[in-house]
Formats: C-alpha cells, structure tokens, sequence
C-alpha cells in the first residue's frame, strides 16, 4: 500500500466522509486527550513558574546569620549569653570560608524621614555595595546607582531608596540628587531600586561604614549574608551548616551543639525544599496528564475496535472483490493514522493556544502584580505536546492494527455474514 | 473451465459438518449451469469453494487449468479480482458507495484511476439501464436494481466465471426474470456462469442442472431433453 497515491486517499477520504460521526468521536476523543494533557501541563508549568518566580530576585545560594543568645553553658560562660558579630565574623568568613562567594555585614535601624512637609517611618540598612550581587538589586532606568566603595569610605550620608519610599515621601518628583532628614540628619537620594518585596514599608540602603558609626557606635554589625557556591544538595547545606556553626562556635567560644546562638537563615534549604515540594506536585499533574492521555487512548482503541467490527462485512465485500490484504490493512491503518494526526493537531493547538492566550491576559498591564508570583507564564512545551501526540497515534495503530488484521485473516464467506 | 476432482469439506463449529463429500465436477467455457438442492445440501458451500471464498479440505480445483490450493491471500484476492465475478443473493453492495462507486470498486484494486473506472463502471451501469441511478446509494435501489448493480460490478472486471449465489433469491418473480435474462445475455458473450438456486424457474433457463443432495452429486440434467 503506497501512501503516497492519490488514489488511496480518494478512498480512504471517501470512507471518512461517509462515516462523520465515527469520524468526529474518534478525532474528539483524540482531541480532547492531547487538549486535556496541555491543560493540565500547562496550568502546572504557570503554578511552578509563578512560585519559582518568587525566589527571582534573590540570590538562592544565600545565608544570612545573626549573633542571638547561647542556650548552654560552655567552658565557664553561662548560658543566656548575648552574642554580637563584629569584624572578627567577618574576617572568619572571609578567611576560612571557601565556599563564601560575597560577603555583606548588614545593620539596620527604623527612622523617620522626611521631606518637606511629609513623614514617613523608614528601615535604614547598611551594606556594602556587594550586595546589590546578593540581593539582585535592580537600580530602575535612569533613577541613580547603588551604592560604591567611594560612599563607605567617605561616610557619606547617602542612601539608596525603594520605589515605595519613593511614592510616599516625594510623590510624583525624581527624588535622585534631594535631600531628606531622617533622624536628624540630612541624606542625599542617590538612586532607587525595584520594589521586590510584597510588603509596602519604605526602604532605604545606606553605606554601611555610615550606618555602623551612626547607629551601631562604630561598632560591630546585626547581621551578616554571604552568598555559597558548590552546594548542590539539602545534605551538602546541612553539612555546610555544621562546619560553619564549629568555626563560629570556635570564635565566639559556645558549645558547637547549641543551635540558638548563632541564629541562621538559609535561603537555598528553604529554595530547595521548595524545589522538592514542587517537583512533588509536577510529578503528580503529570501523572494526571498520563492518566488522561491514556483515558485518550482507551478512546481510541474503543472506537477502533468497534470500527473494525463494523466494517467486517465490508471488508469481506471487499475481499471478494478481489482486495489484497495489505491494501484493506493499510486504509485502516492509514484512515486511523489520519485521523489521529489531524484531530491531534487541533488538539494540541486549541491546548497550547489556550496557555498562551492566558499567558498573554496574565502579561498584559491591567493585571495585578501578585498574580505573577502564584500564576505565570503557563504554557507547554511544544516538544512535549507532540511527544503526547505521537503516543496517541501510535496506539491508535495499534489499537487499529489487532483488530483489523483479525478482520482481513477471516475468510470473506464469514466476514460477509457479519452484521 | 472449471474441474474438481473429489472435493472434501468439512465445517468444524461443534458437532463436525461434513458438507461436501467427495465432490467431482466439470464444467466447460461457456457453460451455464445451475446447481440446486435443498437447504443444507452443501450448494452454497461449493459456490464459495469455487469463488476462493472459502477453503476446501481435501480433493483438487483447477480454475482454467490452475490448481486452486492452499494459495496465499494476496493470489488468491488476485484470483478473485480477475477471474471470478460473484454475484450475492443479499447483493453485498457497500452501504456509504453509491451505485458507480460500487461497481467500479473491483477496477480500484487492479489499480485503475478513478476517472477511467468511473467511466468503465457508467459504461456497465448503462447496459443494465441504470445510468440514471448511478449517483444513488444502495439503500436508494429497489431489490431488483441491487442486484444490477451488483451484475455490473461482477462483469466490470471481465472475469471468466460468473458466479451467482440465489441471485433471485430476494427479488419477485418479474425482477427475477428479468436478472436472468441478464445473466442469461452475460453467459450469450462467452462467460462461464453457474446458478445456484432452488427456484425451477431459474434452473429451466440454464444448460445444465447439477442436483445435490447431502453433499454428493445426486444426478447432472441437461435442460431440453
């Protein structure tokens, strides 16, 4: 049987024309199989996408430790012990850390600032100027620069505000370049930074050698985040963790044991527990989207099965007539093939076609921000959706196949008795 | 045209049927012959041996000196294209085809276009008067048209053995008549045909009654004597 002769076709588009509705349950159950599947993927991919992007604007390789109160009494320290860091932390992390990618202290303070006749209370943050790295901080087109070596040096009493800052305390004004008080004391706006955080607090970023003179007495730091490179796994981080409490520990002369006196946040545990819980709940949408592929396919092979019943007579007929075997198997084959192609198709069309018209209304500016961090960018990869295409025409060979070489082997006085 | 030698024939669904016992036959080109007998007497059976519709078990069948035995499908669906035009008594004509369609269908398997097997089947249509109705589907024909438009089909490939299953079967008499005259000028332009019927009427139009009585030939008449 040719596939390519024409004549086949007008044979085969003859019988499709005139069995419509066989046609039609057949293609719409192809149809809505692969429909279904890109659906399910899709909506799948927006959920993973849109938490996924929560964690965009962060370095996800990050730690951050504060000094807090040891819990046991160690080598002739009682317990309660308050601990602070300070240069010396620093230095650790800079020294014994190979892992340490970069490095800020950080101390922060509430103030009030204001301009002109408004007040706003504000959390002032000093850091050095590596952390825009760590924080992935985005200065916004033509709104200043970040921080730099220059402003630590000099003390400067400058500071980088967000966009939230920016709306309530100089309304509609280009704030880089003015100057506002805050707690008495007068700082220059040098730039302003994206929003990333859903909170609506005003925000600023000052040098930090500024905030530890002003605010911390010269001295010592409230926090420090350094970024990690080669931690790959929760196992790899745990380890990591222990490593750097001893050393701490070491320093800060506490039991190595006690968990609560360096206090510790580490982002990619929590990054990858979150990459776990997501994987979990791919693993089930895709189980789902198999489970629909194979309903597809079920409906397929039903209707191939009860198309091969139907046509045994003709198929007898045929064969009477003088039709080769090959030849009635392959229209079978090829109708069923044709079929599933085409109705796979729209299919899959209409399913990637959806994820992406409602890709285009989540993109488009009269939505909310938030919707973005639960759904976005739900769609398909088209590879996958042609994989699940094939899947269900090559069952649907199958499914046709079986049968219908059982038809074409009957002899024809049997197949034409058939009803 | 057609020789059987010992024919043996036996269906197997339940209780063993032995069908046709030992079935010897001759038949020359350009013979018209009936084979009657009563119901279960195994004359269908041996209409579908000699059709390659059905197998035989043991014995030989030579059609036009080619001995018809254990073939492949694809020879024996060669065979049936080429050398056998078999006519049904429930006419077998496929529902969603229309009438040309139908009667062209044989040419479509020995790889005729379709404009040419189109034309060749209205040519067919045409001689059994039903030119007018080649556009219609076959639940659109009277039992009587059916049947000629099944003849068209049989005769469409312009095969040597014409082989008729009750022809008249499910048609009144004045159409049955009419069938056969058809058959009768189809067997006048040189085409082996055997009948198998149960009506007189057919057989007395035929050159040969071949009677069969439990799967044995019970006596061969020659009509006119």
């Amino acid at each position: 049987m040719n596939i390519f002769d024409k004549e086949n076709w007008a044979e085969i588009f003859s019988t499709i024309r005139k069995n419509k509705l066989r046609t039609f349950l057949t293609g719409f159950s192809i149809s809505w199989g692969i429909f279904m599947f890109c659906i399910l993927l899709s909506a799948g991919n927006g959920l993973r996408n849109g938490m996924l992007s929560n964690f965009e604007g962060r370095a996800v390789n990050r730690i951050n430790f504060w000094g807090d109160r040891t819990s046991i009494p160690y080598r002739g320290f009682p317990d309660n012990r308050v601990l602070s860091l300070d240069e010396r932390d620093l230095q650790l992390v800079r020294t014994q850390v190979p892992e340490a990618g970069e490095i800020t202290p950080r101390t922060s303070n509430s103030v009030t600032a204001s301009y002109g006749t408004l007040n706003v209370s504000c959390q002032f943050t000093g850091v050095n100027p590596e952390f825009k790295y760590i924080n992935h901080i985005k200065i916004l087109d033509n709104q200043g620069r970040f921080l730099n070596d220059i402003d630590m040096k000099a003390f400067r009493k400058v500071a980088v505000i967000n966009e939230q800052m920016r709306t309530s305390l100089f309304k509609g004004e280009n704030p880089v370049g003015k100057m506002f008080i805050a707690g008495g004391l007068s700082y220059t706006v040098i730039g302003v930074y994206d929003e990333e955080s859903w909170g609506s607090q005003s925000y600023a970023y000052i040098p930090l050698t500024t905030a530890q003179m002003l605010y911390k007495k010269g001295w010592g730091y409230n926090n420090i985040t350094l970024t990690l490179n080669g931690l790959q796994t929760e196992d790899d981080n745990t380890a990591f963790e222990k490593r750097f409490r001893t050393k701490l520990a070491d320093l800060h002369i506490f039991d190595p044991e006690d968990n609560r006196a360096i206090g510790m946040w580490n982002a990619l545990q929590n990054y990858l527990q979150f990459i776990g819980m997501f994987n979990g709940i791919s693993a089930f949408i895709w189980i789902i989207g198999i489970g629909t592929l194979i309903a597809g396919i079920i409906g397929v092979s039903n209707i191939m099965l009860i198309t091969v019943r139907e046509r045994t007579r003709e198929i007898g007929i045929r064969k009477a007539l003088g039709a080769q075997p090959s030849s009635i198997l392959g229209s079978i084959l090829m109708e069923s093939i044709f079929i599933t192609s085409v109705f796979g198709y729209i299919g899959m069309f209409l399913g990637v076609g959806l994820g992406e018209l409602v890709n285009t209304i989540l993109q488009s500016p009269g939505m909310p921000e938030e919707t973005a961090s639960i759904f976005r960018n739900p769609t398909i990869d088209v590879p996958v959706a042609i994989g699940a295409m094939i899947v269900l025409i090559v069952s649907g060979l199958i499914a046709g196949y079986f049968p219908a070489w059982k038809a074409v082997k009957i002899p024809p006085v049997e197949a034409m008795r058939a009803e | 045209m057609i020789k059987l030698e010992h024919i043996n024939k036996t269906y197997y669904s339940g209780a063993p049927l032995h069908v046709l016992k030992g079935i010897d036959l001759n038949i020359e080109k350009g013979e018209m012959v009936s084979i009657m007998g009563a119901s279960g007497s195994g004359k269908s059976t041996l209409l579908n041996i000699l059709g390659i519709l059905d197998i035989y078990d043991t014995g030989n069948y030579y059609l036009n000196n080619v001995l018809i035995k254990d073939l492949s499908e694809k020879k024996a669906a060669t065979f049936r294209n080429t050398m056998i035009g078999f006519i049904f008594q429930s006419f077998n004509l496929i529902g969603f085809k229309n009438a040309m369609e139908n009667v062209a269908l044989p040419l479509y398997y020995q790889g005729v276009g379709r404009r040419k097997r189109n034309l060749i089947a209205m040519e067919y249509l045409d001689q059994m008067g039903l030119k007018d109705w080649s556009r219609h589907l076959p639940n659109e024909l009277s039992g009587g048209q059916k049947q000629r438009v099944a003849i068209a089909r049989a005769l469409i490939a312009k095969p040597q053995v014409i082989l008729a299953d009750e022809p008249t079967g499910a048609l009144d008499s004045k159409t049955s008549e009419e069938v056969i005259q058809i058959l009768r000028d189809v067997n006048k332009e040189g085409m082996t045909t055997l009948i198998v019927t149960h009506e007189h009427s057919v057989a007395q139009a035929t050159d040969k009654i071949i009677h069969l009585k439990d799967g044995v030939i019970e006596n061969i008449a020659t009509v006119g004597e």
